[in-house]
């Protein structure tokens, strides 16, 4: 548990199983990335557990040359926060989609942002159903013709980023399955955040919903259509970096055309401001795939972890009242002798 | 006053007032001077599911009532001796419970027009004479309990509020108990409020008092010391119990335990009772819902923890995904299912043994565990340990079936000598334990231990034994994803058998028949133990040959049950549903066996079995 860490190589997280992803899945490339980043995360093999519950992504675990845990739908975050708690020497990473993580699972999802548990949860949102074949899924756009949803679908979606700031997670970020540094650059800095990191993950399902982020993650419109985050800096994107990120009096945010008279205005990025409707507004920027979306880091802040908390009430009263003793514990109550 | 008190074997009280009356506290003091003065004794607290249902109203009371005795008792006694009404509506709901003869006090004060009337009185029955048949003492209990607290500068209205301490002084003195340790007790209890300590000391003062000078009690009663083996005992309730019992294996075994659980009745004093116990090293965890509370057990244990999650019915139905799939990882965890009435929200606050079923049956797939029933308040400590060797050396859910009655029932507890209960060796997997096609050492984690079929229980943290396991079937030994119908086959039958065989650990069941000559057996599992042994025993007395046998196994079932149950000629089955181990038991082993069947929200009564096995004989 405390062994120096090895060094390791790719190859060292690829499990001997047999991927059975569709061929031309986005899932494939976030494997890879994540495979390729685990030599430079400072961390032992052993000490890592994947835990996912049920979907294409949540097969994901079986791939990992860790330990790992492939659960019921929706339930991993649930599961996550039992073994992370009782074991704070692990790194316990979730592995979850938008149906399993949003829709049966989504309970746990926001209970685990709130009370900042110490877990890495990779959300691939493909906006589709994909292991049950291709029905609607609580990210797909309003209208979403599917085999559930002939005339369209009814609902408002959610966005995942939204949503986990709205739960006031402490670290919540956006990448996307075409950017392999962007990956894991993204997947670093969530992994050495101390409590829950949320990072979404736009996964591209090439069977049942091909294509859906094409307009914003193609190498021909990503400059255009991605807004990378940087802390601390003006947010602006475009090929010439000729667009900027601006604030209207009620909070929320527009793009706008950067000229000599708003550039002054444009708003500056912070992802550790302590109120998290900032980020909210940036995460509300975008309401379809074909808009300029943020990318990166929304959101990263620092409250105490939920299993230190745990722990230390149990140190705090150790040390306050000394280890329990069984036998006083039965005698607590009152109790009474009889003789012989 | 100085008649000497007239000895009695055993009397039943039932306290009832209001739910905002202190009847609860009232009833568990007087339990817990009778138990250190040395009586047996078994308690049945009573109240509503709504924490101040409307007051004065039939279902606003709160009842508890408490058999003591000089002698060996099972049960709280089928009708009280004394019932203790602190208002018309506690008179009311509980008088047709009482026998000719029996004694009622009540709180006169209180039976005026308007409480009358909200309790559905149309004439006062202290005296439109419908009370003849009882022996019943009008006491002015609030006028004299706010005249004793009112000395002390407490408002009329809060006096009042000490009324239940009134009844508890008067009771103490009719019964003769001791009063130093409740006054001690008063003092303890009520140190951060001087004024309420003050008033409740006098108002229990006043009470004694009265007993004791107003000549309106003819006799004073005691009830003489029962004969404990010797040792030190403490006054248990079954929740209480089975959370120490948690504490205690997992101390002694050397393993963290962990609780997830949601809060629900009759449950969550268990989550209550573990969440004092930090400098166990306990951790505790209210989940956001039933489904959480289960699946962070199911982490906790991956994790190498002793886990456990509580319930009671409708989160026992949210659990069973998280069940089946602790069945499939093959992980140790207990489920604590303290049964209540049902379906649905049913009967929040009251017994039932509904679930039996759903514990045995209750999951998609073949998905056989182990379930323990508990049968009084103090085994409750011994199956929550038995619950957890089961777990852990099969790699094994287990599910332990309480019930309402027990979990706030209580019973004197033999202390027992911590070291007297051996530890479990959670027998960690340290190593590889197989050879993979290249020569090279493997961890296979569905190896099994050739003897319980147990796999290996690897926890992370351990260089060489990464593995992924999950709900997908697993290829035997190796544990890789498989979908061949030969090995799903296979592993069906292994899960099976792994279940069955944990009849090895387990004692065959002794039959009570202590004439040797019965053809009729009584067979009971879990709380309905004590109620029907006090109907067996009445049996008895009437020098009626019954046999009674007494199940805390469920599955798997003894190995000598069939051959005992085909050894009489008549078996009945008494239990608080429709006659679900009757069920299990006819299809097991083709007896006939009868349903007794009881869904009144109420444990038997001695009496209703004695009939029912006059009835079957």
């Amino acid at each position: 548990m405390s062994t120096p860490v090895q060094l390791t190589t790719r190859k060292d997280w690829v499990s001997d199983q047999e991927v059975r992803w569709c061929p031309g899945c986005g899932d494939y490339s976030i494997l890879a990335a994540v495979q390729m980043l685990m030599p430079e995360l400072n961390v032992n093999r052993e000490d890592t557990v994947f835990v996912s519950g049920i979907g294409c992504a949540a097969r994901f675990p079986y791939y990992m040359n860790t330990y790992g845990v492939h659960t019921i739908h929706g339930r991993a975050p649930a599961i996550a926060t039992g073994l992370a708690v009782s074991r704070p020497d692990l790194h316990v990473v979730v592995i979850s989609g938008d149906g399993d993580a949003l829709s049966i699972g989504g309970n746990h999802l926001i209970h685990a942002l709130r009370r900042n548990v110490n877990i890495t949860i990779l959300l691939f949102n493909n906006r589709i159903y994909g292991l049950t074949k291709g029905q609607y899924s609580p990210t797909s756009e309003r209208g979403k013709v599917t085999k559930s949803t002939p005339a369209g679908s009814l609902e408002a979606p959610f966005d995942p980023v939204s949503v986990a700031l709205g739960a006031e997670a402490t670290f919540v970020a956006r990448t996307h399955d075409m950017d392999r540094a962007h990956m894991q650059e993204t997947i670093r800095r969530a992994w050495a955040h101390e409590g829950a990191a949320l990072v979404e993950i736009y996964q591209n399902c090439n069977v049942f919903n091909d294509g859906a982020f094409t307009d914003i993650t193609s190498r021909t419109s990503r400059d255009d259509m991605l807004i990378d985050l940087h802390h601390g800096e003006p947010i602006r994107f475009g090929a010439q970096k000729q667009f900027g990120v601006f604030r209207h009096l009620d909070g929320s945010v527009y793009t706008d055309t950067i000229t000599l008279d708003n550039e002054a205005s444009m708003v500056v990025h912070d992802e550790s401001a302590p109120d998290p409707s900032g980020a909210f507004a940036l995460s509300r920027l975008t309401r379809s795939d074909h808009e300029p979306t943020p990318v990166g880091v929304f959101r990263n802040v620092q409250r105490p972890e939920y299993g230190d908390l745990l722990n230390g009430q149990i140190v705090d009263s150790q040390e306050r009242d000394g280890l329990g003793d069984l036998a006083a514990l039965f005698r607590g109550n009152g109790s009474w002798t009889v003789s012989a | 006053m100085t008649q000497p008190p007239s000895p009695l074997s055993s009397v039943v009280l039932r306290f009832a007032g209001d739910s905002g009356d202190g009847m609860q506290l009232t009833g568990e003091r007087f339990t817990t001077e009778s138990a250190v003065f040395g009586n047996d004794l078994a308690t049945l607290p009573d109240f509503p599911a709504e924490i101040r249902a409307p007051a004065g109203t039939l279902g606003g009371v709160s009842a508890f009532q408490v058999q003591i005795s000089d002698h060996d008792i099972t049960s709280a006694g089928d009708t009280p001796d004394v019932l203790i009404a602190m208002n018309p509506a506690g008179l009311r709901a509980n008088v047709a419970q009482l026998e000719r003869g029996a004694t009622i006090i009540v709180n006169v004060d209180a039976f005026d027009e308007r409480a009358l009337a909200k309790a559905g009185y149309l004439e006062n029955p202290l005296a439109d004479g419908s009370l003849s048949a009882f022996s019943v003492f009008e006491v002015p209990m609030t006028s004299l309990t706010t005249a004793a607290s009112e000395e002390v500068g407490v408002k009329p209205r809060d006096a009042e509020r000490s009324k239940n301490f009134f009844a508890l002084g008067l009771v103490c003195w009719l019964y003769s108990r001791p009063i130093e340790n409740i006054t001690a007790w008063i003092d303890k209890r009520f140190a951060k409020n001087d004024l309420v300590r003050q008033a409740n000391y006098r108002a229990f003062r006043a009470g004694y008092d009265f007993g004791e000078t107003s000549e309106a009690f003819a006799v004073r009663y005691e009830i003489a010391p029962a004969p404990f083996a010797p040792g030190e005992y403490a006054n248990i309730t079954g929740n209480t119990a089975l959370a120490w019992g948690l504490v205690a294996i997992a101390q002694r075994s050397n393993l963290p335990l962990f609780l997830g659980s949601y809060p629900i009745t009759p449950a969550s004093d268990i989550l209550h009772e573990l969440s004092k116990h930090k400098r166990f090293g306990v951790r505790t965890f209210q989940a956001e819902d039933e489904i959480a509370a289960a699946a962070s057990a199911i982490g906790a244990a991956y994790a190498g923890s002793l886990a456990v999650t509580t319930t009671s019915g409708p989160g026992l139905d949210l659990k069973s995904e998280a069940i089946g799939l602790a069945v499939a990882l093959e992980l140790p965890m207990i489920i604590v299912d303290v049964q209540r009435g049902g379906p649905s929200t049913g009967l929040p606050t009251k017994v039932e043994q509904t679930d039996l079923l759903h514990a045995l049956y209750g999951r998609h797939g073949e998905s056989p565990v182990p379930v323990l029933a508990p049968a009084t308040p103090g085994d409750c400590f011994d199956t929550a340990i038995e619950a957890a060797r089961i777990a852990v050396k099969y790699r094994t859910p287990v599910i332990v079936l309480s019930d309402a009655y027990l979990a706030n029932g209580t019973e004197p507890w033999p202390i027992p000598d911590p070291l007297s209960i051996d530890p479990i060796d959670p027998d960690f997997a340290s190593g590889p334990n197989a050879t993979d096609a290249e020569g090279n050492p493997a961890f296979w984690p569905y190896l099994r231990n050739p003897e319980t079929l147990a796999r290996p229980w690897a926890v992370p943290g351990v260089a060489g034994l990464e593995h992924r396991i999950g709900g997908l079937e697993k290829a035997d030994k190796t544990g890789a994803v498989a979908y061949d119908g030969k090995n799903h086959e296979v592993m069906t039958h292994l899960r099976a058998d792994k279940v069955a065989g944990v009849v090895a650990d387990i004692p065959d069941v002794v039959v009570d028949d202590p004439s040797g000559a019965a053809r009729l057996l009584v067979v009971t599992w879990g709380g309905t133990y004590g109620p029907v042994a006090a109907g067996v025993r009445r049996a008895r007395a009437r020098s009626v040959n019954v046999a009674h046998v007494h199940l805390r196994h469920l599955n798997p079932l003894p190995a000598n049950l069939g051959e005992i149950l085909s050894s009489y000629s008549t078996v009945i089955s008494p239990e608080l549903n429709l006659g679900q181990l009757a069920s299990v038991l006819r299809s097991r082993y083709l007896v006939d066996v009868k349903t007794v069947s009881k869904v009144q929200g109420a444990p038997f009564r001695a009496a209703e079995i004695d009939a029912a096995i006059e009835e079957y004989r």
